[in-house]
């Protein structure tokens, strides 16, 4: 742990991706302390304070109902972190488990599972949340539901090709001399060595999550008002650009912050599992 | 006594260039406690042979008879437990991710031997027998030289108590000074737990140090098998005696010479 942390202190740009991180994980757990106004969270209206620009009061203005939108970031925060861990925690186990498998076991388990995969891969990873959400209603449950459908495909790749790769290691032979059950030479033998590239791929792949939520949320397919959203707000904000950039611009930038961060961590991540690319 | 007949044994593999016969029609049986060499080129079938003894792969035809029994294409614990491998790469033959101790206890618990502190026990006492120390078996292999990997794989496949090692280039990995007392561990053992060796090999001289008979394969087929004796002093067959031709010649004070430039540099 020392030393992970040593080797992504040594590089700069690791540091500053583990920092933003931290910060952004704090001032989501924490938003209801931080946040100036905790109850612009939800639908109020403030039309003293409507469409300020930023100020000592409102550190990053105001919008058209006179909602104060640091807060609500610190609050959209929130709900991207939650809607990346849950997506990460049901795509990854799927998409481990059945490249794992596909990737050791070959044959015909391979054949049928990593064309599923490939009929998800085929289709744009966008273009398949937006079908997805067509059909079901536009809340958060869904957005996720939708995200994680369009997800688990690449970690089954992922596992795929490291399984594949390791079948043919001596360990893996010794286990099947033996006599070692599938079961256990999938799990306990291969699975280990590909945990790195899972941790690594899961750090990069939470700035993902969260721009592609922002996206169906922009989109109006996300999360609904007034629940705050970063991607919603920078869509609210957009009609109003140039005159009040506030509104578009700090969204933007937090959702840029959030992507930045997690991409400089998992990289960062990478150097200290030792993962190829 | 015979522990291990084979007969009539074939196996080929369908490619896109048609079928190969990897291995044809070979029959020979094993002594029990006897080291035999299979020796002979890359492509001769030896890895195919072996893996048809272990298990791992199935004839095409012909059977391979175990204390009497043919071996079934799915064989039970106790068959397998009686025949257990050492591999070639000692690099690869321990997962990296999992320690010398859950390497070593694979066997006992697929085939379900002893309770949890019997069957550390039996793991320390085999790393022991091999010359490493117990405590060991916490150690990752990363932290291991390849002679003590190499050891370790030996543990593995002893920890069962086998009576039939198959051994596929045990020492070819391993520099000369690592493979001359590993060679001698191998010695050991066998004599000390009457265990029974097929010990595949291309290195001629390993087989003079360690086999009792050796069985010379060509492109599928058993040219020749007899006495380690037999075979160096008067082969029969044209292709064992280009292969005994082709062997570097080392005499005893060449040999001394070799082992004096490596420990003065």
């Amino acid at each position: 742990m020392i030393r992970s942390l040593r080797i992504i202190s040594a590089s700069p740009l690791s540091l500053i991706g583990l920092i933003l991180v931290a910060v952004i994980v704090l001032a989501a757990i924490f938003a209801p302390l931080l946040a100036p106004f905790p109850t612009h969270n939800g639908s109020v209206v403030d039309f003293a304070f409507a469409n300020q620009a930023p100020s000592a009061r409102n550190w990053f203005g105001t919008d058209l109902v006179g909602r104060d939108i640091f807060s609500r970031i610190l609050y959209a925060y929130r709900i991207s972190l939650v809607l990346g861990v849950v997506v990460l925690a049901i795509a990854v186990p799927i998409g481990t488990l059945v490249g794992l498998f596909a990737g050791y076991m070959g044959g015909w388990t391979e054949a049928v599972l990593m064309r599923i995969v490939d009929v998800f891969l085929s289709i744009p990873p966008l273009v398949l949340a937006i079908a997805v959400l067509g059909v079901l209603e536009p809340t958060l449950t869904n957005a996720m539901i939708a995200v994680t459908v369009m997800w688990w495909p690449w970690y089954a790749r992922l596992v795929y090709a490291i399984a594949r790769s390791e079948r043919e290691e001596g360990y893996v032979l010794a286990a099947e001399v033996i006599g070692a059950p599938t079961r256990h030479i999938a799990l306990r033998e291969i699975l280990p060595n590909c945990w790195p590239a899972i941790i690594t791929k899961m750090t990069l792949d939470m700035g993902f999550v969260i721009i592609i939520a922002s996206s169906l949320s922009f989109l109006g397919l996300g999360v609904q008002p007034p629940t705050p959203d970063l991607g919603s707000m920078v869509a609210e904000g957009a009609r109003y650009l140039p005159d009040s950039w506030w509104m578009t611009v700090f969204p933007g930038l937090a959702i840029l912050a959030a992507v930045f961060g997690f991409n400089l961590l998992g990289d960062g991540l990478r150097e200290v599992l030792g993962v190829q690319e | 006594m015979t522990l291990l007949r084979v007969s009539d044994l074939s196996r080929t593999f369908q490619t896109a260039n048609g079928p190969v016969h990897a291995v044809r029609n070979v029959s020979f049986d094993v002594q029990r406690g006897e080291c035999l060499a299979v020796v002979g080129e890359s492509g001769s079938g030896k890895t195919t042979l072996a893996n048809m003894i272990l298990g791992i792969l199935t004839s095409s035809s012909g059977d391979i008879a175990f204390k009497g029994t043919p071996l079934p294409a799915k064989r039970t614990p106790a068959q397998r437990r009686a025949i257990q491998f050492v591999q070639q790469n000692p690099l690869s033959s321990l997962n990296p991710k999992r320690s010398v101790g859950a390497s070593v206890r694979l066997g006992l618990d697929t085939y379900g031997i002893g309770d949890r502190a019997d069957r550390t026990r039996r793991v320390e006492a085999a790393l022991e027998s091999v010359g490493l120390p117990g405590d060991m078996r916490r150690r990752a292999p990363a932290a291991l030289s390849g002679g003590q990997r190499q050891r370790v794989g030996i543990a593995r496949a002893l920890v069962c108590e086998p009576e039939l090692l198959v051994l596929d280039e045990p020492t070819s990995a391993l520099d000369v000074l690592v493979q001359a007392r590993v060679l001698r561990l191998l010695n050991d053992l066998r004599r000390d737990r009457g265990l029974t060796y097929i010990f595949i090999t291309h290195d001629l001289a390993v087989v003079r140090n360690v086999a009792d008979r050796v069985a010379v394969f060509r492109a599928g087929e058993l040219v020749e098998i007899g006495s380690t004796e037999a075979i160096f002093s008067s082969p029969d067959h044209a292709y064992t005696r280009r292969l005994i031709g082709a062997m570097p010649v080392v005499d005893d004070t060449e040999l001394d010479l070799r082992n004096r430039l490596a420990e003065g540099t």
